[in-house]
Order: structure tokens, then sequence, then C-alpha cells
């Protein structure tokens, strides 16, 4: 799906809203989820945003509604909050897609969920790409072991890697009609973009060439420094991490040439016009910033965007008395002092309504004039606007609740 | 009220990412730059977050004086709060050039790409790398000449879910080195950070992954030997209106006739639709706060000290952060 296709899915808003969070009346195009799901032509569905933002609820709500609407779909969610595992029925982490009891199959869909195991696909990875001595070596390594469990880096690689391995199963065997991938809590949303090209450009590094040059011996790289720069990191790791170092790295390498190719392939799949970006946010400024960085760089690397969901917006109001208005009414009613006696009245009660009020109102006025800013800066994006639950979603009918959210937005 | 951390220096602030974990930050910054005390508040994230809050250019590699400390109510004059943005590359050239003093091999090890190694692909050296050079500004000596000396360090770190990882950095390269200078370094740090002269604080909302996160996290820390402070309840909704009121708006069974005549006696004419409106916005704050409650019943259960700071319908500003910092104070926070 391309970026106008996706436009095209999208429809503007017929009704006028109410309130202030009808910003640009008629400007805004709203995100349709519903036809997003409901088109066979979307096979990927790819969740992104700022930690926080209720990420991995958005994308297993999706799944959700797509496989209750009749897809067959599977949700690849990255360190899903304890409830929400538990709600999938995904506790155990075995890397392998489980079906979900409990969805409503009347449609003819399906739903699989599973959770990344960053370590086991790693593994997998290696010991696909190696002989069995070379993986014992590789796995045994004590970088490799660190690389694997906690560099900040190994979840974007491992999430795009098996998405691949999911999307060519599922190719092979008509398992899913529809992928739908959770990404990693990065410190940076772009981090998942860029794992590919990290991992191409560190394999062509010079450090690589580096740290191989004493297996492989070239006499000319020793005068180019290199005595210098081994000089330098014995006296900073010691003599034994760089050994270490160097027999991960002329290991690894071997292997890394297959695993560079798949990530390739994946950033590819990527850009196809079968996948679709969801960009998610919550309506704060530094979860609105990332999102904006996030729909420049997807523009960037011609991903396709199909739209931003807004969660936790302010619940809309239900009268027409400004925050201004409210706020000057409490203050009359506190000089007016206590009700008449004879009279109906309760001065504390009517103040706090209108306190309430007057924070709501403000409240959505912030959040309009956020959103207003995203989108002159990013015009034509289209946005579901998701408001926050008064009690957070429990089970699939929490998740069920969600999903038609999303697609009133 | 007196600090509930009088020893602490290092004050580690976490918390689920979308809780405020900079906001509380900064204003805990200022409100321990009370009292003509100097603080350097630090953030490992790039995101610039700091700069925005504080409405200043994107942060250097540098300490920059960024705001005045909170005034106290006694009238001395309040300290100073600089913030610094700490980034991989610059922390490691600068460890190289203190502690090593490599000259022309400093330069090679970067024209090999050996520091975009260590600093991006290297595992476990970034976070290394971080927490090194906050741990200098924590344990200034001599041989950081000219160095502003700080009476307290507040760190913006990296969400609940990886803090332990964080600051935990020599188990983190207790697989890689086993010895050399890089370990006892490692070392000497966590000596540091598991003293009581360093504090984790969570900050959370009171939401249930939130606040579940929140526990997971202070067993993980103490499980690590890490010192948990305080945890930061952070958004809270105003309690605007009092508690047998909340139990009538939650029923539905506000009276609203009272409410009509109290209106109309200001000079608000009222609707049936308005007055309905006010009743509902009311069942729905008393719907939130019963959450609220049971999970700050909750939090009381952690066994450790709890602090709250009332959500701003308005957003974040600087009168914001000072307001934001006063209450914190008051606390026993900052």
């Amino acid at each position: 799906m391309s970026t106008t296709q996706g436009a095209g899915r999208a429809t503007t808003r017929g009704k006028g809203r109410v309130g202030p969070l009808a910003a640009h009346p008629g400007t805004t195009t709203r995100l349709d989820v519903d036809a997003l799901i409901d088109d066979p032509a979307t096979g990927i569905i790819v969740c992104c945003g700022s930690g926080g933002v209720g990420k991995t609820t958005t994308s297993a709500a999706l799944a959700l509604r797509a496989a209750e609407r009749g897809r067959k779909v599977v949700v690849l969610t990255i360190d899903p909050a304890r409830r929400l595992a538990q709600s999938m029925g995904i506790e155990a982490l075995d890397n392998t897609p489980r079906p979900v009891a409990g969805i409503d199959p009347a449609a003819g869909g399906s739903l699989d969920a599973m959770m990344l195991d960053m370590k086991s696909t790693f593994d997998e990875v290696v010991l696909s790409q190696a002989s069995p001595e070379k993986a014992k070596q590789i796995l045994e390594n004590p970088f490799y072991i660190v690389l694997s469990t906690s560099f900040a880096g190994t979840q974007e690689y491992m999430a795009m890697e098996k998405l691949g391995q999911i999307h060519a199963d599922a190719q092979e065997r008509g398992t899913y009609d529809l992928i739908v991938v959770d990404t990693p809590p990065s410190r940076s949303a772009l981090d998942f973009l860029d794992a590919p090209e990290r991992l191409s450009s560190f394999l062509d590094g010079r450090f690589i060439r580096l740290m191989l040059a004493p297996a492989k011996g070239p006499a000319r790289l020793m005068t180019a420094g290199l005595g210098l720069v081994t000089g330098a990191l014995t006296k900073v790791l010691g003599a034994q991490v760089l050994t270490d170092l160097q027999t991960f790295v002329a290991a690894i390498d071997t292997v890394f040439g297959g695993f560079r190719v798949r990530a390739q392939k994946t950033y590819a799949l990527l850009q196809d016009p079968s996948t679709a970006f969801v960009v998610v946010a919550a309506p704060e400024p530094d979860a609105l910033r990332e999102a904006a960085y996030f729909v420049e760089r997807l523009e960037g690397d011609r991903m396709p965007l199909a739209g931003l969901v807004v969660n936790r917006a302010g619940p809309q109001p239900r009268g027409k008395l400004s925050a201004e208005e409210a706020s000057a009414a409490v203050q009359r009613l506190e000089a007016a002092g206590d009700a008449p006696a004879d009279g109906p009245g309760d001065p504390t009660l009517t103040a706090g309504l209108l306190r309430l009020h007057a924070d709501r109102m403000t409240t959505l006025a912030r959040e309009a004039q956020l959103r207003a800013r995203f989108e002159a800066g990013h015009p034509g994006v289209p946005t579901a606007v998701v408001p926050a639950l008064a009690r957070d979603g429990h089970g699939l009918g929490g998740l069920r609740r969600v999903g038609e959210l999303l697609a009133d937005g | 009220m007196s600090s509930d951390w009088p020893r602490v220096r290092l004050h580690v602030v976490t918390g689920k990412g979308g809780t405020g974990k900079t906001t509380v930050a900064a204003s805990l910054a200022l409100a321990l730059a009370s009292h003509g005390k100097n603080v350097l508040v630090c953030e490992v994230e790039g995101r610039q977050g700091l700069a925005r809050m504080f409405d200043v250019d994107p942060l250097p590699y540098a300490e920059t004086r960024i705001a005045t400390g909170l005034r106290g109510p006694d009238g001395k004059p309040p300290g100073t709060v600089h913030a610094l943005h700490i980034d991989p590359e610059s922390a490691l050239l600068e460890y190289l050039a203190m502690y090593y003093r490599l000259g022309r091999a400093g330069k090679a090890l970067d024209r090999f790409g050996v520091v975009e190694f260590a600093t991006t692909i290297a595992p476990g050296v970034r976070d290394v790398l971080l927490t090194g050079k906050v741990f200098e500004a924590v344990q200034r000596n001599s041989r950081n000449k000219g160095a502003i000396e700080y009476d307290a360090v507040v760190l913006d770190a990296p969400p609940t879910g990886r803090i332990v990882q964080f600051l935990n950095v020599s188990d983190e390269l207790a697989g890689l080195a086993k010895v050399g200078p890089i370990k006892s370094q490692a070392d000497t740090m966590m000596t540091l950070f598991r003293s009581p002269r360093t504090a984790v604080h969570l900050v959370t909302v009171l939401e249930e992954m939130p606040v579940q996160e929140t526990a997971d996290g202070i067993a993980e820390l103490r499980a690590a030997g890490l010192p948990v402070g305080g945890v930061v309840v952070n958004l809270v909704r105003p309690r605007a209106l009092p508690d047998e009121t909340l139990a009538l708006a939650g029923a539905g069974k506000l009276d609203k006739e009272a409410v009509r005549a109290d209106l109309e006696r200001v000079g608000v004419s009222t609707t049936k639709a308005l007055v309905d409106g006010l009743a509902a916005e009311a069942r729905d704050h008393a719907e939130r706060r019963a959450l609220e409650e049971s999970q700050r019943a909750l939090v009381q259960q952690m066994g450790v000290p709890t602090y709250e700071l009332e959500r701003l319908a308005g957003g974040i500003d600087m009168g914001a952060l000072y307001d934001l910092a006063a209450t914190m104070r008051d606390q026993g926070l900052g």
C-alpha cells in the first residue's frame, strides 16, 4: 500500500466533531481502521511510536478486531505488560505463535499471538547459518552471550528477523494473511528502521576488518596504525577481552553474511505496498514529536504510512460552557456565599462540578493545540483519536472495546 | 519539611514511558537547588527533553547553567541548576583522554571505527560510558580540574524496564571482562550506585500497568542490591469533589436541582443538557478516582515513601516546574 492508496482508505470526517477537538473541521482526514484491516491487500501492519503510548495494546486490539472480522492474523508482541499477555494467553516465552482462546470465529478468522524471545531468535539464526562446530563456538563466546541477551539494539534486529521468518512461513504455507507487529520500546523510535542499516555498516566497517586482521594478517594494515590501536585497546580493555572479542568477530563474520541478506529482505518487505505503518502517540508534546519524526522518517525511507493513532485523548465535554465561563462562575459562587435558606442550592457541589468541567475543557484545548501543530507540520496524515478509558482494559473484552474505539476514532 | 534523603548525592529518576519522568527529574533538580545548593541534572537518552522543558537550545556535552533553584521560604538565595546531555561518543573520548593519555592512539581508535563500535554495537559499553560520566560528576576529583562540584546530581534515567540493566554495569560487563581496567572501574561505579548515597526514585501514574511495572521495578532493584528511593505518583487527578459527593456522583444521585439553582443564581443560563453534562462528567471523574484509589492502595503497600504531584490541565512550563518543585519540597522529596 503506497501513501496515496493509504489516503484513499481514509475518509474526510463526515460528521462535524463538537468541541475543541474539531481543530480543523473538514481538513482532518480520519484513519479508517476497518477499511485498513479488511483490505486483503494489507499483509503487514507495523505499530510504532514512543514508549508508554499504548502501542502494544493498540497492536493487540487491531489484531483481535481483524481476526473477528475474518482475517487469519498473527500478532507479534515485544515485552507486553503481564496482564495483556495473560489476556492473550502468551505468558510462556517460547517464540512460537499460539492460538488465542476466546475469539469469535463467526467471520471465519483466527488469531495467534507470540512474544518475541530475543535470545532464542538469535540462537536460531546462528544455528541455521553456521556449521554445528562453529555455532557451538559462537554460542559459548562471552561477547555473543551478552550481545544476544542485553545489547540495546538486539531486540530491533530480532524483531525484524522474526517478522521475516513469520512472513516467509505464512507465504509458503498460507498460515496467516495478516501479521501485526508491535515494535520494541526503543530509546529512539527510529532504531527499528535503522537496524538493518546499522548491521550492514557494522559488518562492512573498518572495525571488523581491524579485528579480523591478526587472523588474516595483511601487513599493510599494520603500518596504518594497527599496532597503535591494538595497543590502546589492550590498555583499556585488557588482553583477554581483546582476544575474546577477536575470536567472536572472526566466528560471527561468516554467519552474519546470511543474516545481513535477510535483514535487507525484511527492510524491502517493510517498503512493500502490502505493509502499513500505524504511528501510535498520546496527546503529549514528547509523544507527538516522536510521532512527527517517525512520519518524516517513513516518508524518507519510502515506507507506506497508513496513519496516526492518538491514544489517551481527554474525554469530550458534555456541555457548551467554556473553561473561562466555568471558572468565572466558580468565583461568583464563592463570592455569593451560602445558598438561600429557603431555596435549593449546594455551592460546594456546584463549584466542584464547574472546576472539573474547566479542567476538562483546558485539557482538551491543550490537546487540540498539540494535534493542530502536528497537523500543520504533517498535513494529510489520516488520524484516529481514541479517548482514554476510565478503566484499564481487561481480557479480550477490554481489547475488543479498544478496537471499537479505534474504528470509531 | 526537611528532606527524606539528606545523605543522597545521586538521585536516579526512572519510570514507565509516558509517566513524566523528565518532568519529575527537572523539578526535583529545582527543589534540591534551594538553600544555595548546586545541582546537576543529566539526561542520557539523546532526546533533549531537558532543553525543551527549560525552553533552551539543545544541550551540548558540557555542563550548562539552565535555571536558578527554587527560592526557599527562609529567603536564603537559591543555588543553581546545571544540565548535561551525555552522549556516549563524547563520553568515550573524554574518558580516554582523562584516564589513558592515549594521544595519537586515541585518534587512531576513532579512525578505525572503534569509537563507533564501542558506542553503538558493543554490548554494555554504551551504558558503562553513560553511567561513567554520571559517576564522575558525583565523585568529582582532582583529575577534572576546574569542574564544578555539585551538592547533588539528578539523572533522568532510562525507563523502569531497563533501569537495573543500566545501573548494573559491572554485572553487565562481568561476562566480558573478568579483570582489567574497565572491570575495576565498573566495580568502583557499582560501589557508589549500591551505597546509601544513591536513591532510585520511580515515577508512576495511578493506572494498572504503570503501578504493576513499578512494583516489579522495586523488586528487581532490591534483588540487584540497588537502593530504592521513593515512588513519585504523577498526574494525580484534582480532588475537586469531597468524598461523599464523589459517591453520589458515581451512583448518579447528585442533586441536579441544587446545581441548577446555584448556576442560575450566579448568572449562568442553564439548560437540561448543561446540568446533565456536568453530572455525567462528575460520574466519569468518580469512576477514575475510584480506580486511582485502588491503585494508590497498591502503591502504599510497596513499603517505600510516596510523593504525589497533581495533573496540571494546562501542561508543563517553567512556572509549573517550580510549582511541582515546591510540592516536592513540602512533601520531603527534594
